[in-house]
């Protein structure tokens, strides 16, 4: 579980995030989703405590991160800057972290054998490649059992086989009943894993929905219709509320009317349909709409603004 | 073995792994394991073994070829133990800067994100570093400065110019220069901690050590008279000398005055790893 309470961090001048409200829940992957910038790896590390909110609180478990006695137990995190030792082998980097919370040797082999580094185990980590930086950032999470994790894109760098097994992963630690909370820029990605979204820009909460929520609430449905007798269908589904466009020779999509209007109108004038479909709005789509939004209102929220700066 | 890839076991976030709290000697013992597994522990030590060891044979032995060509003055101003030491001046520098990348490194990799994600709590990573740092600089230092100081006497007896060990003050003179390394070494961990930048660091401790001395020279001299035992560098250095010059601390007043700048960098760093955004 993760609370965060009206947090608001500035870097200087620069507000990185304002005013933040959410909870992560325990069960769920749960998905962090934000434009580059937009304030999810600053709202992370407020989270561990490793910056400090200039308002609001955060809590994991109840409490502030560094109350507990057993940090690593509770919270584990994949940060997206790369957090080891160049100098230092991997074995050596997860052993260090171990002995702060007593944790065996063996855990660390094991977990060093589960994310698949047992080859490159002894040797320096500045020599990884980003996908093994990747696998021993998320062993470095997982050394202490904890009961919430934090990865921050975690699939950057990795190969198809690698993000198959961390979407596997993500969702296996949510179904043992942990708090999962991941954050990407890339939408498609969460449509993968996450069944609940919070999403932000420029610091803001947009959005604190369920997955098909945010698709549904965000995007305009539009049904994609082919048909030989395309003219006459046209003029028939022709309304106030109602647009059409042609996507392709003898494709339109419609939008105002479902899939059932418009088949019913075509039934009744006997016209011919090759395909009638609804059309989503990719993940992609609704975000973009939902971050436009709120770039638009940040515009009026603050006339000085220079352009440029509202484009980031 | 087949050629067929093998499967991996599932991440198992749970499993037998027993995780307890935090408490400051499992930091220590997470300290000692982040010390020895990078090189440039190795490195600087050697390094300063190499300085105590090689310059002080070597000073011996200049001193010992050349003792019959000398003339009275200079016969007057050596001493067997102040040319026995002469590379602890080298070495306090290798010891300091080691000090110093034992916490700057970890900011300028990143690592200071794991280790505060770890221990967020953040005090007991600097006193672990400390006591595990101190321990280790301690415990080279101390068998080098014994072993130079048996090569080198046993060199300078060729003209028996030499010092025994029962010589007054002679082991208090060798415990004091291991100590004064352990003490440097701090400092640098204290000015690492305080400036989290290698370079800046290793700048402010050679300011201190090797440039400060010679800007406090510049003044007039009753101004320099009163500052000059109190600069870490000739503070610190009381201990380890048999034969003060006029005008320096005695040797463990001098040892506190040093270790008391060390506590400072130490106690400021403290307050502001505590404070400050990581």
């Amino acid at each position: 579980m993760i609370e965060v309470t009206n947090v608001t961090k500035r870097y200087g001048e620069k507000v990185a995030v304002s005013d933040l409200t959410f909870e992560v829940r325990p069960g769920i992957v749960t998905g962090f989703l934000g434009p580059n910038g937009s304030g999810k790896s600053t709202t992370m590390r407020l989270i561990l405590g490793l910056d400090a909110p200039n308002a609001g609180r955060t809590l994991v478990n109840g409490k502030p991160y560094r109350d507990h006695d057993s940090p690593l137990h509770e919270a584990g995190a994949l940060l997206e800057a790369r957090s080891v030792h160049t100098g230092r082998s991997a074995r050596n980097h997860l052993l260090a972290l171990a002995q702060t919370h007593g944790i065996g040797r063996r855990r660390v082999d094991e977990l060093i054998e589960s994310v698949g580094l047992r080859e490159v185990a002894g040797k320096r980590a500045g020599g990884f490649s980003l996908g093994m930086g990747q696998r021993l950032g998320i062993a470095s999470a997982l050394l202490g059992d904890p009961r919430t994790v934090m990865f921050d894109e975690p699939v950057n760098g990795l190969d198809p086989e690698g993000i198959q097994w961390v979407r596997k992963l993500l969702q296996r630690l949510a179904s043992e009943g942990r708090t999962v909370f991941v954050s990407s820029h890339l939408m498609s990605e969460m449509a993968l894993t996450a069944e609940h979204l919070i999403v932000i820009g420029r610091g803001k909460l947009i959005a604190d929905m369920g997955v098909e929520e945010f698709v549904a609430s965000a995007s305009k449905h539009s049904v994609r219709v082919r048909s030989p007798q395309l003219e006459r269908l046209v003029e028939l589904v022709a309304g106030p509320e109602v647009s059409v466009s042609a996507v392709a020779p003898s494709v339109v999509e419609v939008r105002g009317l479902s899939s059932e209007q418009v088949g019913t109108i075509a039934a009744e004038h006997g016209i011919v349909l090759y395909e009638l479909s609804t059309q989503q709005a990719s993940l992609e789509e609704a975000f973009m709409e939902l971050t436009r939004d709120s770039l638009e209102f940040h515009v009026e929220d603050r006339p000085k603004a220079e352009p440029n700066e509202v484009l980031t | 073995m087949s050629a067929v890839a093998v499967e991996r076991p599932p991440v198992e976030a749970g499993g037998a792994a027993p995780v307890g709290p935090v408490t400051q000697r499992r930091v220590a013992l997470s300290e000692w394991t982040k010390l020895r597994s990078v090189r440039s522990t190795r490195w600087s030590l050697f390094v300063m073994l190499l300085l105590i060891i090689g310059f002080g044979i070597l000073a011996c032995v200049v001193f010992e070829s050349r003792w019959p060509h000398l003339g009275a003055d200079e016969r007057h101003h050596f001493h067997p133990l102040r040319a026995n030491l002469a590379g602890v001046n080298f070495a306090q520098l290798a010891i300091g800067v080691l000090g110093v990348l034992a916490i700057t490194a970890e900011y300028s990799t990143g690592m200071i994100r794991a280790t505060f994600s770890a221990v967020p709590k953040r005090l007991p990573v600097l006193w672990g570093k400390a006591v595990v740092f101190g321990a280790v600089a301690f415990a080279v230092s101390l068998p080098a400065v014994f072993i130079v100081f048996f090569i080198g006497q046993a060199i300078l007896s060729g003209q028996h110019i030499n010092i025994g060990i029962s010589h007054p003050g002679v082991v208090r003179a060798l415990f004091g220069a291991a100590l004064y390394l352990t003490v440097m070494g701090l400092f640098g961990l204290g000015l690492g901690a305080i400036l989290r930048s290698t370079a800046g660091g290793i700048a402010a401790l050679a300011g201190i050590v090797f440039v400060l001395p010679p800007i406090v020279g510049l003044l007039p001299s009753s101004v320099t008279n009163s500052i000059d035992p109190y600069l870490p560098s000739n503070a610190g250095g009381a201990i380890w000398t048999i034969n003060p010059d006029s005008g320096t601390l005695a040797p463990w007043a001098g040892l506190a005055v040093f270790a008391a700048y060390a506590a400072v960098a130490l106690a400021i760093a403290a307050v502001l790893l505590k404070r400050r955004d990581t």
